[in-house]
C-alpha cells in the first residue's frame, strides 16, 4: 500500500470518470468555494427524556481532517448519523456540503448521501459476496441498475475502478474472497475501499478503528488521513484513541454536555490531556454508562 | 434446625375460575368422542375389516405399472411447476410484507393477509376452486400448488429478509443507493441461502399435496388411486401408494442432502 497505488488508482479513476460514470451529484459550483463543508446550529436532539444536545453549534472546513472526542453516550454518533439525516434531529438547521440538509426532499437526500462517504464502526460488508462485489456497491451512489449488484455484471470500467479501490487499500490479491473470510482489519479496509468507490468530497467514520486490534486500527486511520489528504475531501471521524485524533487530525472538537466543550487544532494538545478530560475514563463523571 | 421446616403442600389450592375452566375443557373433549361417534361396535367391525383390505392389497399388482409410472412423473412435474410460478410470484410480494423493505405499513399488513389467507385455506379446498375455475386436469393442480406455495414461501422469505443484518442495508443507503439496489445487493444475498432451504421444503410440500389433488380431479396420481379403490383393484391401490411413497421419500432426502451442502 503505497503512495504509487494511490496515485495509480486516481488515474485509474480519472479515466473512468470520462466514461458513462460521470458523477450525478451536483458539485459545488467553482467561483463559489465552500469554505465550509458542515455548518451546525443550534442542534437539538432528545431520545425519549435524555437530551443527547441542546444548542450545539459546529462548522467543518472544507478540506480539514476533523476528529471529534468525547465519553460514550456524549452523542457523537448520532452527530454523525444527523449530517445525512439518517438520524433526524429536533432543532436546529444542517448545512452539508452547501446543502440544507433538513430541508431536502427523497431525491436531493440521495444526491446529497452519494457525495459522502460513510465508514461505521463495524464494517457492514455483505459478508456473502465477495470483497469486489462489497466495493462495486459503492458505484451506487452514481449509478442503479444489475450492473451495480454484482461483480459479474458490473460494466468493465467499473470493475477496473473497484479494483484500483481495493489496490487503494492493499487488497487487490483478495478481490474474489468471500467478504465474511476476511479479518476485522481486511474487512473494514474493503469497507474504506467501497467509500473510495463513491469518490467522495467528504469523508465520515465512526470510530473505524474500534473493532480492530492497535494496528490494523492505526492502519485504517492513517489511510483515512490520506485518502482525505490526497483527494482534498474533507475527513470527519469519531475515536477513542486519543493518539489517532491528535495523529490523523488538523483540529479536534471535544463533546460533553450536549455542547462542543473543545475545539482545538491537533499541534496544541497532548493525549494525555485529552485523555483525562475527554477519554471513556471520563464516562463517570458525565453520569452516563460505561 | 430441621424442625422450623415448613412441608410444601403437594397440590397447589385449586382456583375456583382454573377449575371451571378445566371441567369445561373435559366436557368438550367427551363431547368430542360422544358426537364423532367413534364406538367399540365401530373398532370392533373396523379393525378386522382393515386387516381384510390389507390382506386384499398384497402382493402390490405390477398390471399397469408403466401408466402409473408415468402418471406419477407426471403428478411431479405438476408439483415443480406449481412450485416455480409459486417461487417466482412469491419474492415480490415477501418484499412488499416484509418490516423495513415495504414502502408503506398498510401494504406490508394487505399483503401479509393475503399471504395468511393463501396459506390458511387448505390445499384441497383451493383445488376444488380452481376445478371449477379452470376445469378438470393438471392446470388446477399447478394453481393451486402456486397458491399454496405462495402462502408458505410469501412468510418464510419476508422472515429470512427481515433477520438480514441492518448493517450492510444502511451503508448502502448511507451512500444514496436506491431501495431496489439494497433489496437486490444486500438482502437477498444476505436471505439467499434461507430463500434455497425454503424453496425446497416447498418443493417437498407440494409433492407431497400433489399425489391427492387428484383426488378431487386437480391432475396427477390421486384420479388413479380413486380409481383403483372404486372399483376394488386392491393390488393395485397398494402399488400406487407404493410409488407415492418411493416419490415423497426421494424428493425429501434429496431436499435434506441439498440444504446440508448449500448452507
Ligand atoms: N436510536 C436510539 N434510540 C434511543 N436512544 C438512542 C438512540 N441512539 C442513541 N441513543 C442514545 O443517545 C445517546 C447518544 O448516543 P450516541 O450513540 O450518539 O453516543 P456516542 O457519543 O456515539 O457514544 P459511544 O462513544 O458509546 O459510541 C446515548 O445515551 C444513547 O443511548
Ligand atoms: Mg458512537
Amino acid at each position: 500500500m503505497t503512495v504509487e497505488l494511490l496515485e495509480t488508482m486516481t488515474e485509474a479513476e480519472r479515466s473512468a470518470a470520462s466514461g458513462a460514470f460521470a458523477p450525478t451529484g451536483p458539485s459545488p459550483e467553482p467561483g463559489n468555494p465552500a469554505v465550509h463543508a458542515a455548518e451546525l446550529r443550534g442542534l437539538a436532539k432528545k431520545f425519549g427524556e435524555r437530551q443527547v444536545w441542546d444548542g450545539l453549534d459546529l462548522d467543518i472546513r472544507a478540506g480539514e481532517a476533523l476528529a471529534i472526542i468525547g465519553a460514550n453516550g456524549t452523542g457523537k454518533s448520532t452527530l454523525l448519523r444527523a449530517l445525512v439525516r439518517l438520524t433526524e434531529v429536533d432543532a436546529g438547521s444542517i448545512s452539508l456540503l452547501g446543502q440544507p440538509v433538513r430541508d431536502l426532499d427523497r431525491r436531493g437526500l440521495r444526491q446529497l448521501r452519494s457525495r459522502v462517504g460513510f465508514v461505521f464502526q463495524r464494517h457492514n460488508l455483505v459478508g456473502r459476496l465477495s470483497a469486489l462485489t462489497n466495493v462495486v456497491h459503492g458505484v451506487q451512489s452514481r449509478a442503479s441498475g444489475p450492473r451495480t449488484w454484482l461483480q459479474s455484471l458490473a460494466r468493465a470500467e467499473v470493475r477496473g475502478e473497484a479494483l484500483g479501490c481495493l489496490e487503494a487499500v492493499g487488497l487487490a490479491d483478495r478481490a474474489l474472497q468471500q467478504a465474511q473470510s476476511l479479518s476485522g482489519g481486511q474487512s473494514q479496509r474493503v469497507a474504506v475501499a467501497r467509500m473510495l468507490m463513491q469518490r467522495p468530497e467528504l469523508i465520515i467514520a465512526d470510530e473505524p478503528d474500534a473493532s480492530l486490534d492497535p494496528v490494523a486500527g492505526a492502519e485504517v486511520m492513517r489511510l483515512l488521513f490520506r485518502i482525505g489528504r490526497e483527494r482534498g475531501a474533507t475527513l470527519v471521524f469519531v475515536s477513542h484513541h486519543m493518539e489517532h485524533a491528535v495523529r490523523f487530525s488538523d483540529r479536534i472538537v471535544g463533546l460533553r454536555d450536549g455542547r462542543v466543550d473543545l475545539d482545538t487544532a491537533s499541534t496544541r494538545v497532548d493525549v494525555e490531556t485529552l485523555r483525562a478530560f475527554f477519554g471513556p475514563e471520563s464516562a463517570a463523571s458525565t453520569g452516563e454508562k460505561a | 434446625m430441621s424442625s422450623t421446616l415448613i412441608t410444601p403442600p403437594r397440590f397447589e389450592r385449586p382456583n375456583p375460575i382454573a377449575f371451571a375452566i378445566a371441567l369445561a375443557v373435559g366436557a368438550f373433549v367427551v363431547s368430542s368422542f360422544l358426537n364423532s361417534g367413534l364406538g367399540l361396535d365401530q373398532l370392533a367391525r373396523g379393525v378386522p375389516a382393515l386387516g381384510r383390505i390389507l390382506g386384499q392389497m398384497l402382493p402390490p399388482s405390477l398390471e399397469g405399472i408403466d401408466r402409473i409410472l408415468w402418471s406419477l412423473f407426471g403428478t411431479f412435474q405438476m408439483a415443480v411447476a406449481g412450485v416455480v410460478l409459486g417461487l417466482v410470484l412469491s419474492l415480490p410480494l415477501a418484499v412488499l410484507a416484509a418490516n423495513r423493505l415495504s414502502p408503506h405499513p398498510f401494504v406490508r399488513s394487505s399483503v401479509r393477509t393475503l399471504i395468511a389467507f393463501f396459506r390458511t385455506v387448505p390445499d384441497l379446498v383451493w383445488a376444488l376452486i380452481f376445478v371449477i375455475a379452470v376445469g378438470l386436469g393438471p392446470p388446477a393442480g399447478v394453481l393451486t400448488i402456486m397458491i399454496d406455495t405462495i402462502g408458505f414461501a410469501g412468510r418464510f422469505f419476508a422472515e429470512a429478509m427481515e433477520e438480514t443484518d441492518d448493517g450492510s442495508r444502511e451503508a448502502l443507503s448511507a451512500i444514496g443507493a436506491t431501495r431496489t439496489g439494497l433489496i437486490f445487493s444486500s438482502v437477498f444475498p444476505a436471505a439467499m441461502p434461507s430463500f434455497i432451504a425454503t424453496s425446497l421444503f416447498c418443493l417437498e410440500k407440494a409433492t407431497r399435496s400433489s399425489v391427492v389433488l387428484g383426488l378431487v380431479g386437480a391432475g396427477g396420481i390421486g384420479v388413479e388411486l380413486k380409481v383403483a379403490f372404486d372399483l376394488f383393484d386392491y393390488q393395485i391401490a397398494s402399488t400406487i401408494i407404493l410409488v407415492i411413497f418411493a416419490l415423497v421419500v426421494i424428493v425429501e432426502q434429496a431436499g435434506a442432502y441439498l440444504r446440508n451442502r448449500l448452507i
